[in-house]
């Protein structure tokens, strides 16, 4: 957290929400949250929102944004949708970073979220200084899990521990990755982490985007058993 | 070509909700728009001038379909009469009054009768077997009724026949059965001889044999449709139950919430207890039953946060069953819980529980103001007591770690029975 460079930062948000409330509750809270001294490096602008699917590929195409919040459940076929006509388009510009934010906690929409190409996921209970903080993060590249999301990503590997194949590497997490997913999942901080594995954060933050690297990539079948055996449920 | 709408056709349908003897009178009534009485007295004198008002009422009941259908109502009203909520309307009269009107019908199928065969051989059988299939259709109408207003889903044969099974309906099908038996005996008899009898019954049993082998599938496959579309009918009610159920707890929630809209915490502790709630119903089907383990982790968690307004986020990877051999687990997590919401002074609890091949392991974690271990005294029985001694007497065990100003955790693990 904190102390990334001696200036605040600009953070650019379009902010893609079917519920006009929500969409004005967040745009107030990271406007309040900015000013907080714990997350004064980060300087949160909001350039636009969008309540669906097209509004928000227009809107990401026009603002070029550095970050997109984005609702799972969307009219027009969903977020996953936004992310894959925005990755589909030809630009010349850097794709925006998306930070999916959702009230359903559905594992399905988590994990498909993710590998359509989310960089984290948090809850709409999330208060403004950790969104704030959640932002950045993904604005720099870093990878965001909420316990939840840890929780999920060990119940979608968890098993593949015996696959004896060596050269799957995008099958399964390595020990060290399931501790730090443990720990997340436990309700620690990055840096708590760190703490207790003896690591640095920056590696902390390597080992979160090999996860979201391995789940995003891994075509592994159990993964996709494991989510329609969810929906089963 | 559609300039006019189609005229609509109003069907005349017997009244089930409050009959007399079949519904016939009241249903014809409001079919006609006249007063039921009318009716009635009509049914009545025409009975009496040579029994005619019977012959048309026992037609018109064959011929009338019921008017027990779908309630079509608003969800909420709807929903609560199914579970019981709201009174649902009741029959008129009690059973006391459909057999005076059924007694009233004999007596009008004796003047039928007399008028039409001036008395003689067939009349008594007639009567009784007349008396007997009235008393049958009765208790056919009545588990009609009990089907329509059946939340089971299954056809049983027996309900199909006696409906809820309340004395009346036994009664009624005992002496229908009874009336019509012996009004084939009586026929048989009145004929002379004992054998002829024998012969008549075993023609009538051999009748029923073949209009069952005749029709049997037909309505075997009638009986299986309708099984089919009542289950699909109480999937829908049940939804709609729940649907509504939440609403209303939603409508709960809010007036609350607008009484104690200057008090923050409360206002809280009720959105997150609604959230849950609809989250629960909306997305995972996530149940806080205590049927598995994370189950009941789930249900000790919402209590908390009800109980303590904080929040508690539960994090579970795998699953199992609730055995008894967990219930210290559940416990001593429980009480780490509540620990934590007391003392940590944050509002906040993170729970996680992996459940492994062999142990089952618990974290409770708070990110509050923590404590010095050494300095708790022995007396104060809280962690020492509920959480470490309890793991470690069920064969588990229970480490706290914390500090002052770093919070608390409660690291919690069980060894898993074999199967």
């Amino acid at each position: 957290m904190g102390g990334r460079g001696g200036a605040a930062r600009v953070v650019r948000v379009v902010v893609v929400d079917d519920h006009a409330m929500f969409r004005a509750g967040v745009r107030a809270e990271l406007s309040s949250a900015a000013s907080t001294s714990s997350t004064a490096d980060i300087q949160v602008d909001v350039v636009a929102e969008a309540a669906d699917v097209d509004e928000a590929v227009a809107a990401i195409a026009a603002h070029h944004p550095d970050v997109v919040l984005l609702d799972v459940h969307l009219p027009g076929g969903g977020g996953q949708e936004v992310m894959r006509r925005v990755h589909a388009a030809p630009t010349t510009e850097e794709h925006p970073r998306f930070l999916a934010l959702s009230v359903s906690d559905a594992a399905e929409d988590v994990i498909g979220t993710i590998r359509g190409g989310a960089r984290g996921y948090v809850t709409k209970t999330i208060t403004g200084p950790e969104l704030v903080a959640a932002i950045g993060r993904v604005a720099e590249g870093d990878a965001v899990f909420s316990p939840r999301l840890a929780g999920f990503v060990l119940d979608a590997f968890a098993g593949s521990i015996q696959v004896a194949a060596v050269d799957e590497d995008l099958d399964r997490l390595t020990e060290r990755e399931r501790e730090v997913m443990r720990l997340i999942a436990r309700g620690y901080a990055y840096k708590e982490v760190a703490k207790e594995l003896f690591i640095s954060i920056k590696t902390v933050e390597t080992h979160m985007s090999s996860v979201l690297r391995k789940l995003q990539l891994s075509s592994r079948h159990e993964l996709t058993r494991w989510a329609s055996d969810r929906r089963l449920l | 070509m559609s300039a006019y709408d189609p005229p609509v056709f109003r069907r005349a349908t017997r009244d089930t909700t409050a009959p007399v003897a079949g519904g016939v009178a009241s249903g014809l009534a409001r079919h006609l728009r006249l007063p039921v009485l009318w009716v009635r007295v009509g049914f009545v004198v025409a009975a009496a001038l040579g029994g005619l008002g019977v012959a048309l009422y026992a037609a018109l009941w064959l011929m009338m379909p019921s008017d027990a259908r779908f309630v079509t109502d608003a969800p909420g009203l709807e929903s609560a009469i199914r579970t019981g909520k709201r009174p649902r309307p009741t029959s008129r009269l009690a059973d006391v009054g459909p057999a005076i009107a059924l007694g009233a019908l004999g007596i009008g199928l004796v003047f039928l009768v007399e008028a039409v065969l001036g008395g003689g051989a067939l009349f008594w059988p007639l009567l009784l077997a007349v008396g007997g299939v009235a008393l049958l259709w009765r208790q056919a109408d009545e588990a009609q009724r009990e089907r329509w207003l059946d939340t089971t889903g299954r056809i049983d044969p027996v309900r199909a026949v006696f409906g809820a099974g309340t004395w009346a309906s036994y009664l009624r099908v005992i002496a229908g059965v009874g009336l019509v038996v012996a009004a084939v005996t009586i026929f048989a008899l009145g004929s002379g001889e004992l054998s002829l009898a024998r012969d008549v019954w075993l023609a009538t049993l051999l009748g029923i044999a073949g209009l069952a082998v005749v029709l049997g599938p037909w309505v075997f496959r009638l009986a299986s449709d309708l099984g089919a579309e009542r289950a699909e009918r109480i999937r829908t009610q049940e939804r709609a139950d729940v649907a509504a159920h939440l609403h209303d707890s939603v409508l709960q929630t809010l007036a609350l919430i607008q009484k104690n809209a200057d008090h923050g915490p409360t206002v809280a502790r009720l959105a997150r207890a609604q959230e849950r709630e609809l989250r629960s119903w909306l997305y995972a089907g996530e149940s806080a039953d205590a049927a598995t383990l994370t189950g009941a982790l789930r249900e000790a968690a919402a209590r908390i946060e009800d109980e303590h307004g904080v929040i508690v986020d539960l994090v579970s990877v795998g699953d199992t069953g609730m055995a008894e051999g967990l219930r210290p687990l559940v416990l001593a997590a429980r009480e780490a819980m509540v620990n934590a919401a007391k003392h940590a002074g944050t509002g906040r609890v993170d729970v996680y529980c992996e459940v492994g091949a062999s142990h089952a392991e618990l974290f409770v974690r708070d990110r509050g103001a923590g404590f010095d271990q050494a300095q708790v005294p022995a007396d104060r029985l809280g962690v020492r007591h509920s959480i470490v001694e309890r793991m470690e007497r069920h064969g588990g065990t229970a480490v706290v770690r914390s500090a002052p100003g770093e919070g608390t955790e409660v690291r919690l693990s069980m060894p898993l029975e074999e199967e």
